[in-house]
């Protein structure tokens, strides 16, 4: 699968490189600089980039307009997005195309390479990743106005791990239950919110995050 | 502000614009009616300033000494009296101003209060020449001397047309006959009927004009009495200089404060959490050989410890600067804020590129406030927020139509007065119980690019 990095900090840069190449992913750019990186991107079309949000020139969010910038021109080309931190309004902009294959992580995750890498995947194969501060945060607003008010706690625990696009297998790991048990209180949530169940897990992401924003 | 000029402070009141004509002739009669006042107030103005010049004048035989202390206090009740008609009269007038706009009020600044009365031996006299020697009471006596003859004048000037116009309107049409020949009414000789109604027309017109004319005058004596009564140009500087140096005492006082939360923040957060981590780090590795399995849990425990720091780091930079605000400036950031809101918070911004650091900075940690108060008490479900840039200052204005009653004097709005207080910035909360609550902020500031409009903004 082939992969292109944008990452200005050097240690963290050649680290990312080769925890990707452990995991079979070739490397065929690593850039430090937003303008290189839209370049890049439009030129060598990757099956994924790993894009950390914060690039040279402006070391404001250069990161994130290449990305955007990029999927404008190429729909749904699938960027998972890196960030010291996460802010809802940058989520929504991410989210905003519904098209998925995108993602939007805290760099700690990266230390957690398994998830991460699963991530990176997950991202490549056209789904979407969410971190769960964002989804922290969706929840605690949804909480408040009280439009999930309907759910148990264990389904809003599904609907958590659901948001961050994890699959029904990684819930039912995660959550110490049955995949069936999943896909029931799956149902169940879906029956409540009035969201249009989907088979596809990816569609079902999005309309559970677009349910969430409002 | 410096200069002695009128000020115009804009007030949270909405504009009386389109009034139903019945009410307009009203307030225009009320006006009128303030007209009369100032033009007989004038007399006792006068009679003030007489008082004063004949204490003057009676200084070298020593009762002057006795004299000058009450007519100086007259005169500056007087003229206190011309200051408030000033700013109570113009509140709603309809904006004839360069900054015409919401209801505008003409504030005069003060002079100093009259030298206090001393008490012992020599008091009076030590009273009456510290009288002499204060400038504000010297404004006070140039402004008698000049009011009757210019002020109370223009003041006259719609009373005149009003009542002319009302005498050929009203009171002509029944008595012309009687007035024989020779009797013109402004340029129409009356001696028919047909020109009797012409003078009627005539003086229906003048009365128009007087109504109409009111409002603007009483605004221009506004100017006028704020030209002759504002504060003298040093007492100004010493107030500006009193301000600075309070604002400057409490920019430091704030930073103090701020860095000591810094440093109380990192020294609780991060550092004892990156202490904690090498003790830990290095229990491990002594685990390592003997008891692997107590080792590899010890450093998980690592890694949730490096987290927890960098979520700690994470809050306090959130916390000094929002990052969006630094990548994005102030529209984004607010657009930010109510995202994370749990009210619907509708954002419009119309701000031209960036404005200064400091501003955008004071105006997002003033938004987020607002909005918490909001969220808290307002009980509304809905906030809109607006930001704008005119008249070289941000102006943003945060409005919920929740149950208002907002008290002005809270902590949370004292504390963003005193953070807008160094920028010159001003906090106007309008919540009547029941609501609707609207906060406007301005903060006098230029915006990073060129600005297109040439308005000088000065009122």
């Amino acid at each position: 699968m082939r992969v292109v990095l944008a990452e200005d900090l050097c240690l963290l840069r050649d680290g990312l490189t080769r925890t990707l190449q452990d995991h079979g992913f070739d490397v065929i750019a690593a850039v430090d600089n937003g303008p290189a990186l839209l370049r890049t991107l439009i030129e060598e079309e990757p099956d994924v980039a790993v894009v950390d949000i914060r690039l040279p020139p402006t070391f404001t969010d250069e990161g994130l307009q290449a990305a955007l910038a990029a999927r404008r021109s190429r729909p749904a080309l699938p960027v998972l997005v890196l960030s010291q931190y996460v802010d809802q309004l940058y989520a929504h902009e991410l989210l905003a195309g519904g098209q998925g294959a995108i993602g939007y992580l805290l760099k700690d995750r990266i230390t957690h390479t398994i998830q991460f890498v699963d991530a990176v995947r997950t991202v490549a194969a056209g789904g979407t990743v969410m971190d769960p501060q964002v989804i922290a945060r969706l929840l605690a607003r949804s909480d408040a106005r009280g439009t999930t008010a309907e759910l148990t706690p264990r389904e809003l625990d599904v609907l958590r791990l659901m948001a961050e696009g994890r699959s029904n297998a990684a819930v039912a790991q995660t959550l110490f239950i049955s995949e069936s048990a999943v896909a029931k209180h799956t149902a169940a949530i879906f029956t409540k919110l009035r969201i249009e169940p989907s088979a596809d897990d990816n569609r079902r992401v999005l309309a559970v995050l677009a349910y969430l924003k409002r | 502000m410096t200069g002695r000029r009128v000020g115009m402070a804009a007030q949270g009141s909405t504009r009386p614009g389109n009034r139903g004509t019945w009410a307009r002739i009203r307030s225009a009669a009320v006006d009128l009616g303030r007209c009369q006042l100032l033009s007989l107030a004038a007399f006792a103005v006068t009679g003030a300033g007489g008082l004063v010049i004949g204490a003057l004048l009676l200084l070298p035989v020593g009762v002057g000494f006795l004299l000058l202390p009450p007519a100086a206090t007259a005169l500056r009740n007087m003229s206190d009296r011309y200051r408030r008609w000033a700013a109570a009269w113009t509140e709603t007038g309809a904006g004839t101003g360069p900054r015409a706009g919401a209801g505008e009020r003409a504030v005069i600044s003060p002079p100093q209060p009259l030298p206090p009365r001393h008490t012992g031996r020599g008091g009076l006299r030590r009273r009456t020449l510290a009288i002499l020697g204060d400038a504000g009471f010297w404004h006070d006596l140039r402004w008698a001397w000049a009011e009757p003859w210019t002020g109370a004048l223009l003041a006259a000037v719609p009373l005149a047309l009003v009542e002319y116009g009302l005498f050929g309107a009203v009171v002509q049409p029944f008595v012309w006959r009687l007035l024989g020949d020779g009797n013109w009414y402004a340029f129409v000789l009356v001696d028919s009927t047909p020109s009797m109604l012409a003078a009627l027309l005539l003086g229906l017109a003048f009365t128009a004009a007087g109504l109409r004319l009111a409002p603007v005058v009483l605004r221009l004596h506004a100017r006028w009495s704020g030209r002759l009564l504002a504060a003298p140009y040093t007492t100004e500087l010493v107030r500006r200089i009193e301000h600075l140096a309070g604002s400057r005492a409490d920019v430091l006082d704030v930073q103090a404060a701020e860095l000591r939360r810094i440093e109380r923040d990192l020294h609780d957060g991060a550092q004892a959490r990156l202490v904690s981590l090498g003790m830990t780090l290095d229990e491990a590795t002594r685990l390592l050989d003997h008891d692997p399995q107590a080792a590899r849990a010890l450093l998980q425990e690592v890694r949730a410890t490096s987290q927890r720091a960098l979520q700690d780091l994470r809050e306090l930079v959130h916390g000094v600067l929002p990052p969006v605000l630094a990548d994005r400036g102030l529209g984004d950031a607010v657009r930010s804020l109510a995202l994370d809101s749990h009210l619907d918070v509708h954002v419009e911004a119309a701000l031209p590129g960036r404005l200064p650091a400091p501003v955008e900075s004071a105006g997002y940690f003033a938004v987020a406030e607002l909005l918490a108060n909001a969220a808290k008490h307002s009980g509304a479900p809905e906030v809109r927020i607006h930001l704008s840039h005119t008249g070289g200052a941000l102006r943003v204005t945060v409005a919920d139509d929740g149950r208002g009653g907002a008290d002005p004097g809270g902590s949370g709005l004292r504390g963003l007065r005193r953070r807008l207080e160094p920028f010159d910035g001003t906090l106007v909360l309008h919540s009547p119980r029941g609501g609707p609550t609207t906060a406007t902020l301005e903060i006098p500031c230029a915006s990073s690019l060129p600005k297109t409009s040439a308005s000088s903004g000065t009122g």
